[in-house]
């Protein structure tokens, strides 16, 4: 045990002589390495605490966002500062309503210029009498869930930007408030039947939808716009299909972007709840307004149109003058008998 | 009349989350709510430093400009108010608020989030309540402004980190501070919430 502890103490002795040594070389080195006289100004200055602090401003143009540790669970806390929420401000308060308001009333003006100028487009042979089904109930359906589903969360959509620069004047703030919020949750919970009625939709019509050389020639002759040329077109013109295939296209775009802001920083951080939000409303302001002009040509802008989505049926010349090539197919399959019966569980062609 | 802000001097911020503790306990405020918090940059590193940060009450506040139904608004000395009974708990404040300040009493699945909470510079709320009252207190909180009081987290700050008031009055104590020990890191999030730096 003693010659144990003997052999500890030397060690000891050792450790601290070598020590020591190290001490004398670090130091002497450290004195090597200072300029001549910065000693004497070291011990004059007090030392900058602050010398390898970070700073606000430079954290700032390292990144968008200062993040740090929090003590807390809720991981969105640990942002300390984040500078983008004044530029989604500006875009939400200032080109947002300067774009809903180009976009949307800019619409409205064309149609009704549309309106003054074209006319509605008559059946220009008449009326013949004849049927001919266009879409099934269910096809109508489809349409009518979307389209119920689109109004209701257009409306209360508008309602979140525009509601406090067009309602809340009108009936004041307790009124609006009560509103909102009703419209807040009809609109959260509607986004699922828009969901079903768009999936519905593409299913029914992708097939009928793909671009082909008609489209062009659809084009070359007006759109049927022009009186005196005739455009062909299959079951769905070019016109028809560019709104199919924007809606697919925005659809998906504002029921992702509409999810994530239903389930807040789920997927997402600060940044993204904000671009989420931009597209959610950007997409949806476009989506609005090529919608009016969906609804100008189904209804007030064509005679004949609406009947289609109405009874589905529309009259034989009507299907004629806009749909001639699925027309031509249709009764080719069904023979000259006129009038379909009923028709069958499976869209048609 | 006086502006009212918040300074915390990052040099003297020691992260010991009295400022929230005090802020909890005053207002009473719900599970899951913080209305400060003490965030900590470059953790464990040379130059951590801890910023305590709630409202900061900024200048044109942007929470106030985005809320689809107006339910913010600044009071005469700068104060960020709302009023619950508006709320429609539809989150954009959070978007906005470039300090995280806003709160929600639920996640928000659906849009539940609840009514919005948050720092009332401890002056209690911006509804129809009457000043001091039980009501005012259940909704929002202490009213320590109204008795002549300070926020309770900077009066309660153990290293005086964390300074309320006249914004002209706190920006001048950390100024003579600055000038007195030789540095500083700045008044954080100043430039962001007030538009202006504290020049030394």
């Amino acid at each position: 045990m003693s010659r144990d502890a003997g052999k500890v103490q030397v060690m000891m002795t050792l450790v601290a002589c070598v020590r020591h040594v190290v001490a004398l070389f670090v130091f002497s080195a450290m004195f090597a390495a200072l300029p001549a006289g910065a000693g004497q100004a070291n011990a004059q200055q007090p030392v900058d605490p602050d010398a390898s602090a970070v700073k606000e401003q430079t954290l700032l143009q390292q990144a968008p966002r200062i993040e740090g540790r929090i003590d807390i669970p809720d991981k969105k806390a640990s942002v300390l500062i984040q500078p983008a929420g004044r530029q989604w401000d500006y875009f939400h308060e200032v080109i947002l309503h300067w774009l809903g308001a180009i976009v949307i009333l800019g619409m409205i003006v064309l149609l009704a210029l549309a309106y003054l100028i074209i006319g509605r487009i008559r059946i220009s042979s008449g009326r013949s009498g004849r049927k001919v089904r266009r879409f099934t109930g269910f096809e109508r359906f489809s349409h009518w869930l979307t389209a119920v589903s689109f109004v209701l969360l257009g409306l209360t959509g508008l309602n979140i930007t525009f509601g406090k620069v067009v309602l809340l004047p009108a009936v004041g703030p307790e009124a609006f408030s009560a509103f909102a919020q009703n419209a807040k949750y009809v609109h959260n919970f509607v986004s699922f039947s828009f969901v079903v009625g768009l999936v519905l939709i593409v299913a029914l019509w992708i097939k009928d939808n793909i671009p082909g050389r008609v489209d062009i020639d659809w084009v070359k002759q007006g759109g049927g716009f022009i009186k005196s040329k005739h455009a062909p077109a299959g079951r769905f013109n070019a016109g028809e299909k560019l709104v199919f295939w924007f809606a697919l296209g925005a659809g998906i775009a504002v029921i992702v972007s509409g999810y994530l802001l239903l389930f807040p920083f789920y997927l997402t951080n600060i940044a993204g709840m904000q671009i989420a939000q931009v597209v959610h409303a950007v997409v949806a302001v476009l989506f609005v307004a090529v919608i009016l002009a969906h609804i100008y040509i189904g209804t007030l802008g064509m005679e004949g149109a609406f009947e289609a989505m109405g009874t589905g049926e529309v009259d034989l010349n009507w299907a004629k003058e806009h749909h001639d090539l699925w027309l031509a197919d249709k009764l080719a399959k069904e023979g000259p008998a006129g009038r379909p019966g009923p028709s069958p569980a499976a869209p048609a062609q | 009349m006086a502006r009212m802000k918040f300074l915390c001097d990052a040099d003297r911020c020691i992260d010991c989350n009295a400022c929230v503790t005090a802020c909890k306990n005053e207002n009473e405020v719900g599970w899951g709510i913080n209305r400060r918090r003490v965030v900590t940059i470059n953790d464990g590193k040379p130059g951590e430093r801890s910023v305590s940060m709630a409202c900061m009450h900024c200048t044109d506040a942007p929470c106030a400009a985005v809320c689809p139904v107006s339910c913010i608004f600044p009071s005469e000395e700068g104060v960020v108010l709302h009023s619950k009974d508006l709320c429609i708990g539809c989150g954009y404040c959070f978007y906005a608020c470039p300090f995280g300040a806003p709160q929600y009493p639920r996640v928000g699945n659906f849009g539940s989030r609840g009514k919005m909470d948050k720092c009332t510079f401890c002056a209690g709320g911006g509804g129809q309540e009457e000043t001091g009252s039980i009501e005012e207190f259940k909704k929002y909180g202490s009213n320590r402004l109204a008795q002549g009081k300070l926020p309770l987290c900077a009066e309660m700050c153990s290293t005086k980190s964390l300074l309320a008031g006249d914004g002209e009055i706190i920006a001048q104590i950390y100024k003579e501070r600055v000038l007195k020990r030789g540095y500083g890191t700045g008044a954080w999030g100043w430039m962001t919430a007030y538009h202006e730096e504290v020049s030394v």
